[in-house]
């Protein structure tokens, strides 16, 4: 394993997108970063700009407002930069499928790397997807 | 060669940023404990500038060289004033005369290259921050200035750190006198606005500006301008010891002295809310340039 790679899992930086969810993804997202979860033990960070993220956090089920913008975010982020669904609106347009501005599930827009399902996914849920990907990414590519 | 050694080395550039990125962890972590949670381990900071070193860089087509550049002026600035700093720490007949002058300037250089690379950078929230950052520098250069002019005279007019060191090693310390504790309250809150923290962390507003003054930077232009506000993290409390509490600078006096002077900067950046840019313009020009003026009115009297 790389330097760089340990690095990168040590210290992701996370820039969290709502692709027009019910807000209820995000608040759950907000409360990795409270004192009961607190992953920034990890060294994981809630940033402003896509231009620091490591990690793209990205709730709700696109529609088409929202999928010109999200390609545009995934082009700005400087690689590697991993794509992160989270919650069965990202995965699978949930209840929104037959919605008339809805199009297509986020993984035929952008490249996935997680899915975490849930409605809304616990936090619980989330750091076990992460701890999951991080492995990953240690072990294999 | 023992001149770029010191420039390079100790205790210019690689010390100051080891320990400005302790004391960025020092802050994380003191914060985190505020707030009730753990906090990062003590190599975050450090981790946080390789995995930088390790990610794409991008930069606009049309700057180049002006958006790429700036991050390393204010950082090679930062670690000339951690030098001239340290050197005086170690002996005080290695500065030269009117090297506070040239402190006071350089310390100017790391605002001016974030000013300098965020309008190149061309981003519009980059700009608000930019123009939001020349401002604060208009505020708190007058009351800061005007403090040390305050404690130049109490010195007797010499413009030199060390002999500003001599002179109170001999007596007391500067902070013990009416004029210099004043002084030292005053380039307390302008210290707390250079370094960009709370209340005063309007240039870099992470949620109304997202990273403001940074926020088209990424990879290795980012982690040197993490690398530059770490400098300065080191460089200011120094200075400030320097400056008013010079009494005793044997290396255990100095560590406890940083480490409470940090402990008070945490602090304050922990309990406070960001001010508006007017509500900052209009504080500093007030409250502590008042007492910047008062400060140098006793200085006259030889309080
Ligand atoms: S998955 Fe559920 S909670 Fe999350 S955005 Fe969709 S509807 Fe809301």
């Amino acid at each position: 394993m790389s330097l760089k790679i340990k690095a990168l899992t040590k210290s992701i930086w996370v820039f969290h997108v709502s692709a027009g969810s019910c807000n209820n993804c995000d608040i759950e997202i907000l409360d990795l970063f409270t004192p009961r979860f607190d992953v920034e033990r990890f060294g994981i960070q809630l940033i402003g700009s896509v231009r620091h993220a490591d990690a793209i956090l990205i709730t709700g089920a696109m529609n088409r407002k929202s999928v010109p913008r999200m390609k545009k975010i995934y082009e700005q982020a400087p690689k590697p930069c991993v794509v992160v669904a989270v919650g069965q609106c990202a995965l699978s347009r949930h209840m929104f499928r037959d919605s008339y501005n809805v199009c297509e599930p986020l993984d035929k827009i952008l490249p996935v790397d997680l899915y975490i399902p849930g409605c809304p996914p616990r936090p619980e849920a989330m750091i076990d997807g992460i701890v999951k990907l991080v492995t990953k990414i240690r072990k294999g590519k | 060669m023992t001149l770029l050694f010191n420039y390079l080395i100790f205790p210019g550039l690689l010390f100051s940023a080891v320990i400005g990125l302790l004391a960025g962890w020092f802050d994380r972590k003191l914060s985190a404990r505020v707030q009730f949670r753990v906090g990062p381990p003590w190599h975050q900071n450090f981790t946080d500038i390789i995995k930088l070193l390790g990610k794409e860089t991008i930069y606009p087509a049309q700057s180049k060289f002006t958006f790429l550049f700036s991050p390393y002026l204010g950082f090679l600035s930062a670690g000339l004033v951690a030098t001239i700093l340290g050197m005086n720490l170690r002996s005080s007949a290695s500065g030269f005369n009117g090297d506070l002058i040239v402190v006071i300037y350089l310390m100017l250089i790391p605002a001016i290259a974030m000013i300098l690379g965020a309008s190149a950078s061309r981003n519009p929230l980059a700009s608000v921050g930019a123009s939001r950052e020349l401002k604060l520098i208009l505020a708190y250069e007058l009351p800061f200035v005007l403090s040390i002019v305050a404690l130049i005279i109490k010195c007797g007019g010499s413009i030199q750190l060390g002999k500003i060191l001599e002179l109170q090693a001999l007596g007391a310390s500067n902070i013990a006198s009416w004029s210099g504790a004043l002084a030292f309250i005053v380039c307390f809150f302008c210290m707390q606005a250079k370094l960009g923290y709370p209340p005063f962390d309007i240039a870099e507003a992470d949620q109304e500006l997202m990273c403001g003054t940074l926020i088209e930077y990424s990879g290795l232009p980012l982690a040197v301008f993490k690398l530059t506000k770490a400098v300065m993290l080191y460089i200011l409390p120094v200075f400030l010891i320097i400056l008013f509490m010079g009494k005793d600078t044997s290396l255990l006096f100095m560590v406890l002295k940083y480490i409470g002077l940090l402990f008070f900067i945490v602090l304050v950046k922990n309990t406070n809310p960001r001010v508006r840019i007017d509500q900052a313009l209009g504080f500093f020009w007030k409250v502590p340039t008042f007492m910047a003026v008062a400060s140098v009115i006793l200085a006259l009297v030889g309080q």
